[in-house]
């Protein structure tokens, strides 16, 4: 697995709702290897404050080169890339980390919470290009009010999946959250889920899969200098006690491999 | 036909570290490079002067709980608690490739006790491909309630022997900037039999998370890094190279090209380049390129011109 260091041009600038923001690059280099699931390491500004790079999962990449990030203006990093301009261009450096493995033969289950979605959409792309039976694929999104959901609906309904919507103040689909979407459903007993979302909903997800046997792979966050196993700064437990780190080791696990403590 | 004899295109970057010579003085510091092949796609590591891999210890370290790090202005702090593969580990799976970089490769070692750092030294005796080590003192002594080695002299001095006395290679001792006279601490490992010093390691500090009211590190204290340490290192560099006659080597913030040639100036025979790779995995050849363009532009013989060249 190579990983890649490029000057990437700003090519659009969505501004999806009043926080959440779309970027598009072009990274041929990086979009060329990148799989679903794995993250780039971004420098927001030349300065030296903010220092370091930011971590962002990769939300699509194209066959002509192009990459996406999506995120949520909430941060210095984040606010230095809210201001940024088409024909800027960003130091970006991957692709990094262990993407999702995808079960081709199993009926996939996708649930994306808040910020969480961003990789979804380049999962939901690989899921659906199989040439499989997709009627029982599901995608769930989820956020805490229509504004981090809705913008993001079309993009997934060009796959043809089954999708569902869920947010904390009903604003946009039903009132709740994506893991009472999922408790809703009706699986198949081969399913295999992948989410990405905050702590509370990833632990969800363990138990459900736990308690229905169904496989689970999650995509974690986690503050890191480096992204490429040099600063260990990343660590999480694992469910032997040792840790392992999300730059390298993920940023997507098996839930099972996961200590949950909470 | 007659050759008309140009000036050597390639400037001349080469440096000693005592008995050890460095192709040009620019180094990655220990814990920012991994063991290397991390940096392998995007370096060109046989232009590096020397690397200096992550601190080993007797037996493998699982290090602190999260979180680890945390950004702070100009700067980051750790504090990942020493983790690393152990001895045995790093000689079996780790040298294999290291040395066959071509670059000088130097160890940086750590214990809890004076006798764990001699027992180490000892077990890394005839291990090929290992150019020197770089002694981390600013490790608990555990025998002596914590105190960290590298602020109390004669604690320092100490260990500095004891892995002198078992070392079949060079010994840089890497000095604390947790103290109140850095003058006495180059000159207590000097007397201890050190081959050189490099400084500084990460200067203690703490971050709180004024929401959750607690510490945002685990640990509680880390070690700052980053370009917001560089006027503290810089004249801890100043002083101790003018304390002591074994070479320096300079760490603490260094970015650039100029970052580097002012620690050079200040009195470093070479620099260790750190929290800069986690920005810009390409850095360090970045700046030995830098050096040498400067060296020609200024018509120097040698880099060697102009270590310690400042003007007070």
């Amino acid at each position: 697995m190579s990983q890649h260091q490029e000057k990437a041009r700003i090519i659009r600038f969505e501004q999806l709702s009043e926080l959440n923001i779309r970027i598009t690059l072009e990274a041929p280099l990086i979009a060329a290897s990148a799989e679903a699931g794995q993250f780039v390491m971004m420098k927001t500004g030349n300065g030296q404050d903010p220092l370091l790079r930011r971590p962002f999962s990769l939300h699509q990449t194209s066959s002509s080169g192009q990459i996406q990030i999506y995120f949520k203006n909430v941060g210095r990093g984040t606010n230095i890339l809210a201001h940024a301009k088409v024909g800027e261009f960003l130091d970006v450096f991957g692709p990094l980390g262990r993407g999702f493995s995808i079960a081709d033969d199993r009926p996939a289950c996708l649930v994306g919470g808040g910020l969480g979605i961003a990789p979804m959409l380049f999962l939901a792309k690989i899921i659906s290009s199989l040439s499989r039976d997709h009627s029982q694929d599901l995608i769930i999104l989820g956020g805490r009010t229509r504004e981090d959901v809705e913008p993001l609906v079309e993009d997934f309904k060009q796959f043809g999946l089954a999708l569902h919507c869920a947010t904390d103040d009903g604003s946009y689909g039903i009132r709740g959250f994506v893991t009472d979407v999922l408790r809703s459903e009706k699986l198949a007993g081969n399913t295999s889920i992948y989410g990405c979302g905050p702590d509370n909903m990833l632990e969800v997800l363990h138990h459900f899969s736990t308690e229905k046997n169904l496989h689970c792979q999650v995509s974690v966050e986690s503050v890191m200098a480096c992204g490429m196993g040099a600063c260990l700064g990343c660590n999480l437990e694992s469910s032997d006690g040792s840790y392992v780190h999300v730059c390298i080791d993920g940023p997507v696990f098996n839930t099972g491999d996961l200590a949950w403590n909470s | 036909m007659e050759f008309v004899k140009d000036h050597d295109p390639y400037p001349d970057l080469r440096v000693n570290i005592g008995s050890l010579e460095l192709q040009n003085p620019v180094m990655t510091a220990s814990g920012t490079f991994g063991y290397a092949r991390e940096f392998e796609d995007l370096v060109n590591l046989h232009r590096l002067g020397g690397i200096i891999v992550k601190g080993i210890s007797l037996e493998p370290r699982a290090g602190n709980p999260p979180q680890r790090i945390v950004e702070t202005p100009c700067g980051m702090l750790n504090a990942i608690g020493l983790q690393n593969v152990g001895v045995e580990r790093f000689i079996a799976e780790k040298m294999l490739y290291l040395k066959g970089i071509g670059v000088p490769v130097i160890v940086n070692v750590l214990g809890d006790t004076v006798e764990e750092y001699r027992q180490l030294t000892q077990r890394l005796r005839g291990v090929e491909g290992i150019a020197a080590l770089e002694v981390n003192i600013s490790c608990p002594n555990v025998k002596k309630g914590g105190v960290a080695f590298g602020t109390v002299p004669s604690m320092a001095a100490t260990v500095t022997e004891a892995v002198k006395k078992a070392a079949d290679v060079p010994v840089m001792v890497k000095l604390s900037p947790n103290v109140a006279d850095i003058v006495e601490m180059a000159r207590a490992v000097e007397a201890g039999g050190a081959d050189s010093i490099s400084l500084v390691n990460t200067l203690i500090g703490m971050a709180i998370d004024l929401q959750r009211r607690r510490p945002v590190l685990a640990n509680v204290l880390g070690g700052l890094s980053g370009p917001a340490i560089k006027p503290v290192a810089l004249r801890m560099v100043y002083q101790a190279a003018g304390a002591v006659k074994i070479p320096v080597i300079g760490i603490g913030g260094i970015e650039n090209t100029e970052d580097a040639l002012e620690f050079i100036l200040a009195g470093a025979t070479a620099v260790q380049i750190g929290t800069a790779n986690f920005i810009n995995p390409r850095v360090s050849e970045e700046v030995v390129e830098g050096i040498g363009d400067y060296v020609k532009a200024n018509q120097l013989k040698s880099i060697r011109d102009l270590i310690g060249a400042l003007e007070v």
